[in-house]
């Protein structure tokens, strides 16, 4: 930090530049940027500082757990490194649930996309008052535990449950989807729908309704403005929702366990599992960085697309 | 004619909206009212409808396992909240409102525990605590998991809701104020106390529940960061729900939702702008 303290030579540089730099602080205003530069750092610390001994120095430790051995006796050796671990993520049984990880993540993005975005947009064109209500409706089950609106639906489809019951009584006899891909489906939707809404619900009340009157006047078709205009503009609510939900249903691990069985193996109970009974730290490790890798190119995406989206908008004001 | 036409398809449009939004509050609603109604069911067997009672709730309050869950669920959730609440607010204001070195690192790093799915967050805990162990033992005192890592674990999630729900206070926040009452000489610390903190209090509260709610809501991360005396609620309903479901985990179920309702339409309340309140 010396250098910082020598205010006068960077006073007397800046009085010395030409016409088009800012107006030259004053050693007091200098004096004054760096408390506040101190201030800011005393602040930050204790947070930072708190995340990086259980945020980042965990995440550089499964990192480095993923390239060690697994010893005969299920302990975790951490001398030679190796890529064992990433080897096995191709064979077969891996493989197979990462892919089925990743359909079933894709099928839920899809489903929640197309449910979400009719919802969002009847919620941002209702009257600002019925509006707000409507969104506090949908906030209540974004924030009501998760765990047990999972159990929820698995009381509700059991194969006693009241769902099968009703059926039975209307005469279409039981049905089982309990414990299959279907269910574990309709869990991650009904678990992470909020998570797509409330990006599109953003993204469609900031619109600009003015531009889909503009294509209407220009005589395009409800549908054409809505796919030429709409969308376009609200792509940043779309890939963040998208992102939103993908990730946690990649990732997922309460809902295949409650509501999924044999054959809906997903990676984030894979991963449990190599913790747990399997005793192969080196595996699961290798398989979180996996799921990590697949969130940070998520956020990258994300990021980059709202960054473009800010842009457009600040084109078209 | 063609006037026509479009008027028809954008009524039939908007009720094809409204089909849907009815569809989706349904589906959201539905079956927690089921499993509502259903825990005040009389019957042992779950499918069974034979009567109200409030029987399967005092069976769940009777059981030990219950209530010592109950007591370490609120342990951790209170103590992570004070801690998380005072760390992610600080974070806020410097995020916010000062440069410093490494606020871009910062910046980026505070949303991924938001992000990551909770079983890597709960695995990298727990390879974390196994190696810190490892480290801490060789000097003498033997530690294993139990509430003490499972609340350092909630406040690492917690941090970064509570940094992210105060800074969206502050973006609305009016730095005029803080400026007028600079002009009128108060000190930083002064205009601090004075003026910012009671205008981002709301926000702060709203975090504070947040936090509370989250941590109590939690099952993956602590299912993975308690030791065997250290059981959360929603761990006790996790391991029980896979043996089967039961009267009794509906009652459970039923009062932790009505907890985090609670909690819920409290931060909503606090969170919403002044103007809007009457």
């Amino acid at each position: 930090m010396p250098s910082l303290r020598r205010a006068k030579p960077a006073a007397a540089q800046s009085t010395d530049a030409g016409p088009d730099t800012p107006p030259s602080l004053t050693p007091a205003e200098l004096a004054a940027q760096r408390r506040k530069r101190r201030t800011g750092t005393l602040i930050a610390t204790p947070g930072a500082l708190y995340l990086l001994i259980f945020f980042v120095v965990p995440l550089g430790l499964i990192t480095v757990y993923s390239f060690a051995t697994r010893t005969s006796t299920g302990r975790t050796s951490l001398s030679g490194w190796n890529l064992n671990s990433y080897e096995r993520i191709a064979d077969d049984v891996i493989g197979g649930i990462i892919a089925r990880s990743a359909w079933l993540a894709f099928l839920t993005t899809v489903l929640c996309l197309v449910v979400a975005y009719p919802f969002a947009y009847y919620l941002a064109t209702r009257p600002p008052r019925l509006r707000a209500r409507l969104l506090v409706l949908v906030m209540i089950p974004f924030w009501t535990n998760g765990l047990v609106r999972i159990f929820a639906i698995r009381f509700l489809l059991g194969s006693n449950g009241p769902a099968s019951a009703l059926s039975e009584a209307m005469g279409f006899g039981t049905f089982r989807i309990l414990f299959t891909p279907t269910a574990v489906v309709l869990g991650m939707v009904y678990g992470f729908l909020t998570f797509m809404v409330l990006p599109l619900y953003v993204a469609l009340e900031r619109m600009d309704w003015r531009l889909v009157e503009a294509a209407r006047d220009l005589y395009a078709s409800g549908a054409k403005a809505f796919w030429r205009v709409t969308v376009p503009l609200t792509r940043s609510g779309i890939v963040a929702g998208c992102v939103l939900v993908f990730v946690p249903s990649f990732g997922s691990y309460v809902v295949p366990e409650i509501l999924g069985g044999a054959k809906t193996l997903l990676i984030g109970s894979y991963v449990a599992r190599q913790f747990q009974a399997a005793r192969n730290w080196p595996l699961g490790a290798a398989l979180s960085v996996l799921v990590i890798v697949a969130m940070l190119v998520a956020v990258a995406i994300n990021q980059r697309n709202s960054a473009n989206a800010e842009r457009t908008q600040g084109v078209t004001r | 004619m063609s006037n026509l036409g479009t008027a028809g398809a954008k009524r039939s449009a908007t009720h094809l909206l409204k089909a849907n939004a009815w569809f989706v509050f349904a589906f959201l609603y539905v079956p927690i009212v089921v499993l509502v109604v259903f825990s005040f069911n009389d019957s042992e067997r779950v499918n069974v409808w034979q009567g109200l009672s409030a029987r399967w709730y005092g069976e769940a309050l009777g059981n030990t396992q219950v209530i010592s869950a109950l007591r370490v669920s609120l342990i951790v959730a209170i103590s992570s909240t004070i801690v998380s609440t005072v760390l992610g607010t600080a974070v806020a204001l410097a995020l916010d409102r000062y440069r410093f070195k490494g606020r871009r690192a910062l910046d980026g790093t505070v949303y991924l525990p938001i992000v990551i799915p909770d079983i890597t967050m709960a695995v990298m805990l727990l390879v974390f605590f196994a190696e810190a162990f490892k480290l801490i033992d060789t000097f003498g005192p033997r530690l294993t998991l139990g509430v003490t890592t499972v609340a350092l674990s909630h406040i690492a999630f917690n941090i970064s809701f509570v940094a992210v729900v105060v800074r969206a206070r502050l973006d609305q926040f009016d730095r005029t104020l803080e400026e007028a009452a600079r002009d009128l000489y108060a000190t930083p610390w002064r205009t601090f106390r004075r003026v910012t903190l009671p205008l981002i209090a709301p926000g702060i509260a709203a975090g504070a529940l947040l936090a509370l709610t989250l941590s109590l809501d939690d099952v993956v991360i602590s299912a993975f960061t308690a030791g065997p005396g250290a059981t959360t609620l929603p761990v006790y309903v996790f391991s029980t729900i896979r043996q089967g479901v039961t009267p009794e985990l509906n009652a459970i179920s039923t009062l932790m939702l009505a907890a985090s309702i609670t909690l819920v339409v409290a931060s909503l309340a606090l969170q919403r702008p002044r103007s809007t309140t009457p």
